[in-house]
């Protein structure tokens, strides 16, 4: 772990890292930056001056892990730091509450369904159910609206998608297929 | 290795839906295995990496359960063995998020959420195939025959594991097994399937012994590796 330093230099430095580090867009999801994904959870400066970068994964098989962690140290270092550590954290575990508001918006604004804020129920096996007769999913289904027109009316077409945070739907007013963030 | 499993997947599922839901599920499970490779490698002593885990490890060293080796037969097939290993793992992982181990514990808190989500899709396939027309109920009966038989090794615990349960870092497999059960039942009531009558049971996966179709899996999955030793691209 490294000692942090309280001295308002490296403050302000650290607020500098930080927005470098956040400003990298996703390689996976452009539209939004790993800052709106709220994957970086902490950032560091020590006293040799390294910056040491806290990451953690949306998913535990993610392939853009390894191009993000890349880019961090990129982005670090264009902004003057020429030190920089990155390392994995797994615990507590990312969630899509963490997306900033922002970057609802901008998924939004892309034709990306953000997750929704009423949480999906995890696991049928767990709650005493199969699983596969409950009605729970039904209303995650409902509450996804189609983010070209509107409507309500739209159909769970997979539970899985492009990437491993996305699932894939289909507007049934407007027939378009969208994505949109598995709520996780 | 169900991972590797899954991926054969690519490309030939019988919707292209399907084919990015076994693949995605692929992912998560690789990613869970590096997490848990590249802590053995550090618990050993440092001296291999994941890679080296993975991709130079011989037969008699692999670890892992008859059950995720097994071809993946017909889509059914594939589903019932989806369905025994996530609803397995996901109280695997449920209980590991308590372990005293902070690691183990953060690589669980992770993939609990992904078993969950892949045992949902495997329970709802079951249901659509069970409770579907004659021939799709017919098929996925056959694939829970044929798979049975692998299950009980999932509970089947060593004296390591056994140990480290009783520290509080590990999960007695065993101790799983009721809950596994009773999920199973009640999945195949919704999808009028019914568990078959125990004939026999495989065991030893856990100790290094393995079913016919391992070594096949295991040279295709390493020949890569073997072939061009250190390439990165």
């Amino acid at each position: 772990m490294t000692a942090p330093l309280a001295t308002a230099v490296n403050t302000t430095a650290v607020g500098h890292a930080w927005a470098a580090a956040s400003a990298v867009a996703d390689p996976e999801l452009p539209v939004v930056t790993i800052g709106d994904l709220g994957i970086v959870r902490g950032i560091d400066i020590d006293a040799d001056g390294c910056v040491h970068v806290v990451l953690t994964p949306t998913y535990s098989g993610c392939p853009a892990t390894a191009v993000i962690r890349h880019d961090v140290v990129s982005a670090l270092q264009d902004a003057g730091f020429d030190h920089v550590e990155v390392r994995t954290e797994l615990a507590p575990a990312w969630t899509t509450d963490w997306i900033t508001e922002d970057g609802r918006r901008k998924l939004a604004e892309h034709g990306i369904v953000p997750p929704s804020a009423v949480r999906s129920v995890q696991s049928g096996a767990s709650t005493g159910h199969s699983g596969a007769s409950t009605g729970q999913r039904v209303e995650v289904a409902l509450a996804m609206r189609c983010p070209r027109c509107g409507s309500p009316d739209t159909l769970l077409v997979s539970r899985f998608g492009s990437t491993a945070c996305q699932a894939m739907y289909r507007c049934t007013s407007c027939l378009e297929p969208f994505d949109a963030v598995k709520p996780y | 290795m169900l991972s590797q499993r899954l991926s054969e997947w690519a490309s030939r599922a019988p919707e292209i839906e399907e084919d990015i839901a076994l693949t995605n599920i692929a992912l998560d499970l690789l990613g869970q295995a590096r997490a848990l490779l590249d802590y053995a490698a550090v618990v050993e002593g440092g001296t291999r990496d994941e890679d080296d885990l993975a991709y130079l490890r011989t037969e008699r060293e692999f670890r892992n359960v008859h059950l995720v080796e097994q071809e993946n037969g017909d889509f059914a097939h594939t589903i019932a063995r989806q369905l025994f290993f996530s609803t397995y793992q996901l109280f695997l992982y449920e209980e590991l998020i308590s372990s005293t181990d902070e690691l183990l514990a953060g690589v669980a808190a992770k993939a609990v959420k992904e078993a969950a989500y892949h045992h949902d899709h495997a329970a709802l396939w079951t249901v659509r195939l069970g409770d579907g027309t004659d021939d799709s109920r017919r098929r996925m009966q056959a694939a829970v025959d044929r798979l049975w038989p692998f299950t009980a090794e999932l509970f089947d615990a060593d004296d390591v594991e056994t140990g480290l349960a009783a520290q509080g870092i590990a999960v007695d497999p065993a101790t799983l097994r009721p809950r596994w059960v009773r999920a199973i039942s009640d999945t195949f009531t919704t999808a009028t399937l019914v568990i078959p009558p125990t004939v026999w049971t495989s065991h030893g996966g856990r100790r290094g012994v393995h079913t016919e179709c391992f070594g096949y899996l295991l040279a295709e999955m390493q020949y890569l590796h073997r072939l061009h030793p250190g390439a990165s691209w």
